[in-house]
């Protein structure tokens, strides 16, 4: 230890909000990028399902599949970051009393989350960027308005924002791990990611048709590949789902 | 006249059935360092908790630097060093001190806090990857980086290696000399003893003594010394002068008080020469802050 000077006379002050979060935004984005497994689901798996079955015959889809799968891909890029990723990561950033510390510093709590949110749209870029170079390389050719597929992934990251938030906020961070990732592989299995829901049995379609997930799959298709206009019936079930969550959330989060 | 450090009056917290925190009151004053000493269990982290503004009190009334302890405006202003963990376990050492540091208007300099505190070589090592005593000394640098007014560290040299306790003494020194107001809890007496200006002794969420570290050990002074266990003390006493006491406490330590001068020492040594007890460590000293926590809050382990 050596004796550098220091000056600790109290000079109090907090820092401007812009500057608080963006350095916690910055934070959150680099541990989702170090983390091995959030990386695995956010990033591998949706490139190695946009691989196998955009080129292989898994599946019997009208018109090109890669132009059948990389809607679908790309929605579950959406629900690995803002749904499985955020979930865990803030599950155990309570467990271990993250959450508490920084609830001491002057970084509000609306801060925090704005910090979070801005964090998993980062990661979202990149997964975006990524996912649909791949695509382009393996011949995709996607129509309709990009603006109106932007707006579904954003819709769809406050709905899945608002599902992990309120799975972190009352299960032990371990239960929440489990389930996250449960829930992501029962999602990606029946919610038109790469499975079109035309295999499953009509009785149970209509059900399907009302989860978060299969709102954005079907949705970010009918725009990239059937050129259709602003898809209103998926984006109101994916706002009611982020309505639904976050009141939810807001009212059973525990900070600690 | 500024506002103290903190008021709190009248406390109280319960959790279900068990209280915590029954009718508390203590003052912290500013520029000075308060020791809160307690056994386990005796509602210390409870009412720091509370000061700090992450539970809300049951009863009585909290003020810290004269504002709600949940009032935004107060949390540049204090600086919090939790019991253990508070850090996400994959951040480095060094990027959790700037993160933090970029929430205040006039931080310290982290790598120079980093390099005060002997963390500059684990800068880059991931939280879980630091030993206990280098979590706490991040969690120290965190606590004092953004230049707070008044700073509460939650048992901060618990898991200390001698020399990092050293180290984080001298910075609660420092702060006190800078006039920053620090409020600690601590089971080490010694600490409170060389560090405090104020102890408050709680037991049962209350407090059961306080004042300066002189005042609550006392002018009295103890002869001390160790000899085989068993030793019948009778005797001596009838040899002592009236109002004098013995006592042998733990096994084979021994404890006279009273009037302490050079015939009582003959007398205590004549006995024991008569006994054919040849002593060890035989010394004359006041009584010790432990002394006088162990008498008011027992002996029995929690």
């Amino acid at each position: 230890m050596t004796t550098t000077a220091l000056d600790f006379t109290p000079r109090p002050g907090a820092a401007p909000l812009t500057r608080m979060v963006a350095a916690q935004a910055v934070a959150e984005t680099r541990a989702v990028l170090r983390n091995g497994e959030q990386l695995l689901l956010t990033m591998i798996i949706p490139v190695l399902l946009l691989i196998g079955f955009g080129r292989a015959p898994i599946i019997t889809v009208s018109g090109p599949r890669i132009d059948f799968v990389t809607p679908g891909v790309l929605a579950l890029a959406v629900m690995s970051t803002a749904f499985t990723g955020q979930a865990i990561a803030t599950g155990f950033e309570r467990r271990y009393g993250v959450l508490k510390r920084l609830g001491a510093t002057p970084l509000s709590r609306a801060g925090l989350l704005l910090a979070k949110t801005l964090a998993v749209i980062a990661v979202e870029v990149i997964q975006v960027v990524v996912i649909s170079a791949v695509a382009f390389a393996l011949g995709w050719s996607p129509t309709g308005n990009p603006i109106w597929a932007l707006l579904l992934l954003l819709a769809g990251t406050i709905a899945f924002s608002g599902l992990g938030l309120l799975m972190a906020g009352i299960l032990r961070a371990e239960a929440t791990l489990a389930a996250a990732n449960l829930v992501y592989l029962v999602l990606l299995g029946i919610g038109g990611v790469v499975i079109p829901l035309t295999d499953f049995p009509a009785s149970v379609q209509g059900v399907l048709h009302l989860l978060p997930i299969t709102a954005l799959t079907t949705g970010m298709r009918s725009v990239l590949a059937d050129g259709a206009g602003l898809p209103v019936g998926p984006l109101l079930i994916l706002l009611a789902w982020a309505a639904a969550t976050l009141a939810l959330a807001s009212r059973t989060f525990k900070w600690e | 006249m500024d506002s103290p450090a903190v008021e709190v009056s009248d406390l109280l917290k319960r959790y279900g059935r068990t209280t915590a925190v029954d009718g508390l009151t203590l003052r912290c004053a500013r520029g000075r360092v308060t020791a809160i000493l307690g056994p386990n269990g005796a509602g210390k982290t409870s009412t720091i908790e509370i000061c700090e503004g992450f539970r809300p009190p049951d009863g009585g009334t909290v003020e810290v630097l004269g504002m709600s302890p949940g009032d935004p405006a107060l949390k540049p202003r204090i600086g919090v060093m939790p019991q253990s963990g508070g850090v996400p376990l994959t951040m480095r050492g060094g990027e959790w001190l700037r993160l933090v540091s970029r929430f205040y208007a006039h931080p310290l300099d982290p790598d120079a806090l980093m390099e005060r505190l002997g963390l500059s070589e684990h800068a880059r090592t991931p939280f879980r990857r630091l030993s206990g005593g280098q979590q706490q000394r991040l969690s120290l640098a965190a606590a004092v980086v953004g230049r707070p007014e008044l700073v509460f560290l939650d048992e901060p040299t618990a898991g200390l290696d001698p020399q990092a306790r050293h180290a984080c003494w001298d910075l609660v020194g420092e702060l006190r000399g800078a006039g920053v107001s620090v409020v600690l809890t601590t089971h080490h007496m010694d600490e409170a003893e060389k560090l405090s200006d104020h102890v408050v002794i709680i037991d049962h969420g209350r407090v059961v003594a306080e004042g300066t570290p002189a005042q609550l050990t006392g002018a009295e002074r103890q002869l001390r010394f160790r000899a085989r266990p068993g030793l019948n003390l009778d005797e001596v006493l009838a040899a002592l002068p009236p109002g004098s006491t013995a006592k042998e406490s733990p096994a084979g330590h021994y404890i006279v008080e009273g009037h302490i001068d050079p015939s009582l020492l003959a007398t205590v040594t004549a006995w024991c020469a008569a006994e054919g007890v040849t002593t060890e460590d035989l010394s004359i000293e006041r009584r010790t802050l432990e002394d006088v926590f162990l008498e008011l809050t027992g002996r029995e382990l929690r």
